[in-house]
């Protein structure tokens, strides 16, 4: 019964904030109230108790008040007869438990910095990777916004053995759900039982090992808390929309395994208040009224042959996976998987072997659907080591189908072969690159696998434009030869089309609302010229998107009259901006940092800021971690571009709107730009020098500054006027 | 008179431990209860007054009326039904009277103490501030004790409002339901006003249309139940602490041998309030030392202890029932009283004893009983001299007989905001598992067990009915007397859950519950008006009171504020049972208070007699509601997909933009 569990939760809160606060006294000793403290690169300082009290704590001094306020939230213990009601108490005592965990861990940053990798993969010596930074969290928050990822596994402890971990972190896996992994049961953890097998741990595979003690939850369940601030529109101290919007929308729950102490039932009591189920295989009691959670709340000596199902069916999570017949596991949980020098069979293209791959569209009485053809030798018929030249002929056939959706098809080869468990994708066009495994090959990979994926996915995300797909291989120089000719002669065609496409050629932009499952308050606007800020939806996706789906995210907005071009005012997207926020949004321009800059979810792949000594503009990118001339970091300025609000000065766009001739027309386009980092200067090189030149200012690439001139507006000041830069003599921005 | 103490032929049982105890006792022998008295007096009650057709109202009778017979009517040529409904709307009239004035008292005592005046704090500012809300008060960087003052100010205004806008409360209601009161013209304006208005309607030669008195018999009846009651219950919280859950006992073995035991007696908490603090107080516990005793022990009778029982966990020795028989121990050294409900007869058992029996109400004299006037302007003086009256009569006290083993265990203070709260944390507090445990059928609904006790039916009657109801998975919330009788039957104990259907009892194992939640006093019956409220604004449950699986019943009622009550939930649109009506006489009215209110207030009154038959009743109502709303239907887990999470939560704030459907091709 329940009241065993609230009992042990409420006991287990009380040991676990007793020991924070004891190494929060050590610690106050040891360095002063005025030492910092903070998880690594985050602008959410301790999330969970930013998000839940809306309090930064930035230095040792500021976790007083929030002992405090773990204190007023312990309740007393649940007595054994005439008791008064638990549950309540218990789901407090278990947000307690958080805040001191988050104090705990935070203090662990200070005394051990090395103590955790802070980065994505294990490294050779220590497989804990700590807390999600922002730059992490933003790459895998956009798999949350997006649907790839529906939620996430929080583990607690080891299953029996390595094989049955590996199994159930599979399942998982193929469920698209992250799985975060804590502690230990019997001296094992999960992730080392996963190394064990051979298996692949890190963010690339969704198989995340955060810290080798309970207290690391708390990385978990801030990331879910970073979730609804970043994505949601949820305000720092909006502790009910929080938990409601996790409660709804990020299906997530704690997998335990082994006996359960009281210090895990505390951390399940406070996961229950963001709707996260705990599912265990020990014989616990279970709680199985609704109420908090969507259904049960604990559920209890589960077999771990069906654990997994039982989780998700628990959460009340659908998972739609089509089956794909192939040997290996399929889903998006193995895209970021990575084939290692150790682990490498064979590999095609990549400049080690002629490879390309192209789609092109034919007449229905030309496609024979379903047809997988291979010629020259297949996997089985080569040695280790030996790399083939590999063409990949893609032809498609459909009443509904247009040339211009030629290329969103292709776009999909690199995630749809990266989903195959074994095999690495990079690049595309004629300059793509496969990474063959020995597991896959083990298992019975053939090239024609990568045939089957691709009809069977492509039939299923586009059976609304296409009816007919057939996939030819080829291994043999000769054949990838000649399929390399019609590729190259395909690509100049479509890039001829969309290189002379613009925002005066075309009648109709898109609005998209992908992300409308976790920033509900935000719309986005992509225009020819104007890629969606993800970077991952320009205006033929956009296009090729309402006509699969015409009730769908990407809705066509008839632009209108055009009332100011350097603005970018167009009558029909202010209708349309209008009526779709409510009225929130009254009007949005299109060229312009200034005037109604258009709103973010915060899944931008860069960020825009005024920098008012300077004159100008700087773009920041997800990647760049350190310091910029605004002040503030990625991180930081994140925080003011996103949550669907319009803050002139401040903007997310893609990196591809950085290179385009509609690039802040009202601010003066490129001339205007003062500083990029130099990871992102560097990407856009080419572009960049190129508009330089088409503006008939070539000297301007230089002139741009990175932070090799300087992380500060007097730093970089001092570099633009040596170098001369427009920006400078323009008028006044501000 | 040779009295069988087991109650008498014909009559009803005791069949409380406690009080056969204390009743066969030596010393307690010459004790008239009123189970003495109904045997004594000999006669069935008047036929006419039972059913409701003598009307006294004029001088021209008293008429007794007979339906159906035509020379049976009145002089003035009313009717059974009319003089029936008359009388009815009176009951009402009186009933909310008692609430109206406790409130005013209440309301006066919060305004002085909002003021800083008297041994009072302002205890619940987030309450305060909530409620100033309501009233319309601006609180935004004001101080505590100015938005005090001001809702103090209003709240007293709103007894003798005067313009024919609502009182401020009723919008607090789902609006289908203000809809309905604004459609029937019978939202009360003024408290004191409805009052006088259903008096005047009652008058010889008003309003001789039953159908038209009970809409100013609902409309006086709300003017208590979103007024008056609620006025009371809400400031009282915010001045003496809003009830939170909390140990406690009742029963006469409350009683302890070697304190000086005081009883308070009656209903409005200033008082006791006011004791309580003074009975801590060190110059009072010298006091009771150097009379002998170890200490005071304060408990109390009838729902003034209901009051400091849910706020301080002081224990109830007696229900109204037992105000003679806890005197009967003979170890009560006072009883004090305010108002209401205290019987004249205990100045006689206090007789048998050194008991003083001490009035403090200008409004409430007894012959034989000493006054000692409470003045509200110097409470702790005031309630120290009484104290101190009570401490001297220690040392008189003689033979004595405590029922030690009789004494119950209760968990209470089951405030709207507890239920609230304990249902998901300080985080995430709401009444959704409740609704959500009521959707898919744990708990099949919702049953309040209100109201006094009595004589005409055995003492046990809300413990059958509560052990049946809980039994079919029905939750239970209790209030007034009818509460501490369950606290009696060991009801209001978490463990008593083991009473419970499987379901049921799921739930409160998961919350850790008793069956039955004790809510408060009778005037706290406006907490379950807020609670039934707070289930259909949480969804899922229809959208207005009157579709809820809940039902009410008060089946000893006896005061006539239970009728007041029951006519404020029926025209809430809450169903209620009770044991009898005094309507039977005019058979068209009472089949409109049994039937044809349905038509315009979604609810009636019903009646049953056996406390089976009445929870019979209550089940099978419950289960209507259910089958109306679709709830009783088996239904598969929802799973979520992707599209469905895009639609969750009722984010439409991009209504056309096209938000369904998306296919991930990034």
């Amino acid at each position: 019964m329940s009241r065993i569990i609230c009992s042990a939760a409420i006991r287990g809160a009380h040991k676990i904030v007793d020991m924070a606060e004891e190494k929060y006294e050590e610690a106050l000793k040891k360095y002063g109230p005025e030492k910092e403290v903070a998880f690594p690169n985050t602008a959410y300082f301790l999330p969970i108790i930013y998000s839940m009290l809306g309090a930064k704590v930035q230095t040792l001094g500021d976790m007083k008040d929030i002992f405090q306020e773990c204190r007023k939230l312990l309740p007393p213990l649940v007595t054994d007869s005439l008791w008064l009601p638990y549950l309540a108490p218990a789901l407090d005592s278990g947000m307690a438990t958080f805040f001191a965990e988050e104090m705990f861990e935070a203090i662990r940053y200070l005394d051990a910095p090395e103590f955790y990798t802070k980065t994505e993969d294990p490294t050779a010596s220590n497989i804990w990777l700590g807390a999600a930074d922002d730059v992490i969290f933003r790459k895998r928050g956009v798999e949350f916004v997006d649907g790839t990822a529906p939620g996430f596994a929080a583990i607690m402890g080891s299953p029996a053995d390595k094989e049955m971990a590996s199994k159930i972190a599979l399942e998982l896996q193929e469920k698209n759900l992250y799985i975060f992994m804590h502690d230990q049961t019997n001296g094992i953890s999960m992730p080392e039982q996963l190394v064990a097998n051979g298996v692949q741990i890190g963010w690339n595979t969704r198989l995340v090992p955060f810290g080798k003690s309970y207290t690391t939850a708390v990385f978990a369940i801030g990331f879910a808390c970073r979730v609804a601030m970043a994505f949601g529109g949820i305000k720092p101290g909006d502790y009910h929309g929080n938990l409601i919007y996790n409660k709804d929308r990020t299906f997530a729950f704690v997998m335990a395994f082994g006996e359960v102490s009281d210090e895990w039932y505390a951390n399940a009591a406070g996961a229950i208040n963001w709707g996260f189920p705990t599912i265990s295989d020990w014989d616990i009691p279970q709680v199985l009224p609704t109420g908090i959670c969507t259904y049960e709340h604990v559920v209890s000596k589960v077999p771990h042959e069906e654990i997994v199902q039982k989780a998700i069916e628990v959460r009340g999570l659908k998972v739609n996976v089509t089956k794909i017949d192939i040997p290996m596991s399929f889903g998006p949980a193995f895209e970021g998987e990575r084939v290692r020098k150790d682990d490498l069979f064979m590999e095609c293209g990549g400049g080690r072997t002629p490879g390309v791959e192209v789609l092109i569209s034919k007449d229905m009485s030309e496609v024979e659907d379903g047809l997988v053809t291979i010629e020259g030798p297949d996997i089985k018929d080569i040695e280790q080591g030996h790399n083939l030249p590999l063409a990949i002929l893609v032809e498609v056939a459909g009443r509904e189908m247009q040339s211009d959706f030629e290329p969103i098809l292709e776009r999909q080869f690199h995630h749809l072969i990266n989903y195959i468990q074994g095999i690495m994708h990079m690049g595309q066009r004629n300059i793509m690159w496969i990474r063959i495994g020995k597991g896959a090959v083990e298992k019975g990979l053939s090239f024609t696998h990568i045939g089957k994926v691709l009809h069977g996915k492509l039939h299923q995300e586009f059976g609304a434009i296409i009816d007919k797909i057939q996939v030819k291989l080829y291994t043999t120089p000769e054949k990838v030869a000649e399929v390399m000719e019609l590729a190259k002669h395909t690509y100049a065609s479509r890039d001829e089309r969309l290189g002379s496409m613009t925002d005066e050629t075309e009648e109709i932009f898109y609005s998209c609302t992908l992300c409308q499952s976790f920033a509900p308050s935000h719309v986005c606007v992509i225009t020819p010229e104007r890629v969606g800020m993800c970077g991952a939806y320009n205006w033929l996706d956009g296009k090729a998107s309402f006509q699969i789906n015409p009730t769908g995210p990407n809705q066509p907005i008839q632009k209108g009259e055009c009332t100011d071009p350097m603005n970018g005012y167009f009558t029909g997207i202010n209708e349309f901006v209008q009526q779709a926020s409510r009225g929130a949004v009254p009007q949005v321009s299109c060229y312009s940092l200034m005037n109604d800059p258009m709103t973010a979810c915060g899944c931008f792949e860069a960020i825009a800021a005024m920098l008012p000594q300077a004159n100008g503009v700087m773009f920041v990118n997800r990647d760049y971690m350190g310091m910029t001339p605004s002040g503030m970091k990625f991180t930081t300025l994140a925080g003011m571009a996103g949550g669907g609000a319009q803050t002139p000065g401040f903007m997310g766009v893609s990196k591809h709107y950085i290179t385009s001739p509609k690039l802040l027309l009202a601010e003066g386009g490129l001339k205007r730009v003062v500083w990029l980092p130099k990871m992102l200067k560097d990407e856009l090189a080419d572009k960049l020098r190129q508009r330089c030149k088409d503006l008939g200012m070539p000297e301007l690439f230089d002139m741009i500054a990175t932070e090799e001139q300087g992380t500060t507006e007097e730093e970089i000041l001092a570099f633009l006027k040596e170098k001369g830069h427009p920006a400078l003599t323009m008028e006044t921005a501000v | 008179m040779a009295v069988k103490r087991n109650g008498c032929e014909g009559c009803t049982d005791i069949t409380c431990a406690s009080s056969k105890q204390v009743l066969a006792q030596d010393i307690a022998k010459g004790v008239k209860t009123a189970y003495d008295r109904i045997k004594a007096r000999g006669m069935s009650a008047c036929l006419f007054g039972s059913g409701g057709t003598c009307c006294r109202n004029c001088n021209m009778g008293p008429c007794q009326i007979i339906d159906g017979v035509e020379e049976m009517i009145g002089v003035c040529g009313a009717t059974a039904d009319t003089v029936a409904a008359r009388n009815f709307a009176r009951i009402i009239a009186s009933g909310s009277a008692a609430h109206t004035d406790h409130a005013r008292e209440m309301v006066r005592g919060f305004l002085e103490t909002a003021k800083g005046h008297g041994p009072h704090q302002i205890k619940d500012v987030k309450k305060l501030m909530s409620l100033a809300e309501v009233f319309g008060i601006a609180t935004e960087g004001r101080e505590v004790k100015d938005v005090a003052i001001e809702l103090g100010e209003k709240a007293l205004a709103e007894f003798g409002k005067q313009d024919n806008t609502p009182i401020s409360m009723l919008k607090r209601a789902v609006p289908k339901r203000q809809a309905i009161w604004n459609k029937l013209g019978i939202a009360p304006r003024g408290i004191d006003r409805e009052i006088v208005e259903m008096m005047h309607r009652t008058h010889m030669g008003v309003d001789q249309d039953y159908e038209n008195i009970m809409l100013q018999g609902s409309r006086c009846a709300l003017s208590d139940g979103w007024g008056a009651s609620m006025l009371s219950t809400e400031l009282t919280d915010i001045m003496f602490g809003t009830p939170v859950p909390r140990r406690a006992i009742v029963d006469l073995g409350s009683l302890k041998p070697d304190q000086v035991n005081i009883c308070v007696h009656g209903h409005e908490p200033l008082l006791a309030e006011a004791l309580c603090i003074a009975a801590q107080e060190s110059d009072m516990l010298e006091m009771a030392k150097s009379q002998g005793a170890k200490g005071i022990n304060l408990v109390g009778v009838c729902c003034t202890g209901n009051e400091i029982l849910m706020r301080r966990g002081i224990p109830v020795a007696a229900g109204f029932v037992q105000q003679e028989i806890v005197l009967s121990t003979g170890a009560v050294e006072a009883m004090i009283g305010d108002v209401q409900c205290i019987m004249q007869s205990v100045v006689e058992v206090a007789k048998n004893f050194h008991t003083e029996i001490i009035t403090t109400n200008y409004r409430a004299k007894m012959a034989g009983a000493k006054h000692i006037q409470f003045e509200e302007e110097e409470a702790l003086k005031s309630a120290k001299s009484i104290l101190a009256h009570a401490i001297k009569n220690y040392k008189k006290r003689g033979k004595f007989f405590i029922p030690k083993e009789e004494k119950l265990d209760v968990v209470v203070g089951f405030s709207h905001e507890t239920i609230n709260y304990m249902l998901g944390g300080s985080f995430r507090a709401s009444y959704r598992p409740l609704n959500d445990n009521i959707i898919n059928g744990r708990i099949r609904g919702v049953a309040a067990i209100v109201g006094c006790d009595n004589f005409k039916l055995d003492d046990d009657v809300h413990e059958i009915i509560a052990r049946e109801l809980i039994k079919n998975n029905i939750l239970v919330l209790a209030t007034g007397c009818a509460a501490t009788s369950l606290g009696r039957a060991g009801l209001l104990n978490p463990a008593a859950i083991k009473y419970c259907g499987a379901s049921l009892r799921e739930v409160c194992e998961a919350v850790g519950m008793p069956p039955v939640l004790h809510m408060g006093s009778c005037v706290d019956n406006s907490r379950i008006l807020i609670a039934a409220t707070q289930m259909v604004k949480q969804g899922g449950l229809g959208d207005d009171i009157s579709d809820l699986p809940a039902i009410g019943t008060a089946p000893l009622w006896m005061s006539e504020k239970a009728v007041a009550i029951g006519q404020y939930f029926v025209a809430s649109g809450a169903q209620v049972v009770f044991q009898d009506l005094p309507t039977s006489g005019a058979k068209k009215f009472n089949k409109y208070l049994l039937e044809g209110l349905m038509g315009p207030m979604g609810a009636h009154w019903n009646v049953a007699k056996e406390p089976l038959e009445i929870a019979r009743l209550m089940i099978e109502a419950i289960e209507a509601k259910r089958e109306a709303l679709g709830i009783n239907k088996k239904k598969e887990r929802v799973l979520f997909d992707m599209e469905m999470r895009r639609d969750l939560g009722g984010n439409k704030a991009i209504g056309d933009a096209g938000c369904t459907g998306a296919t991930h091709h990034a």
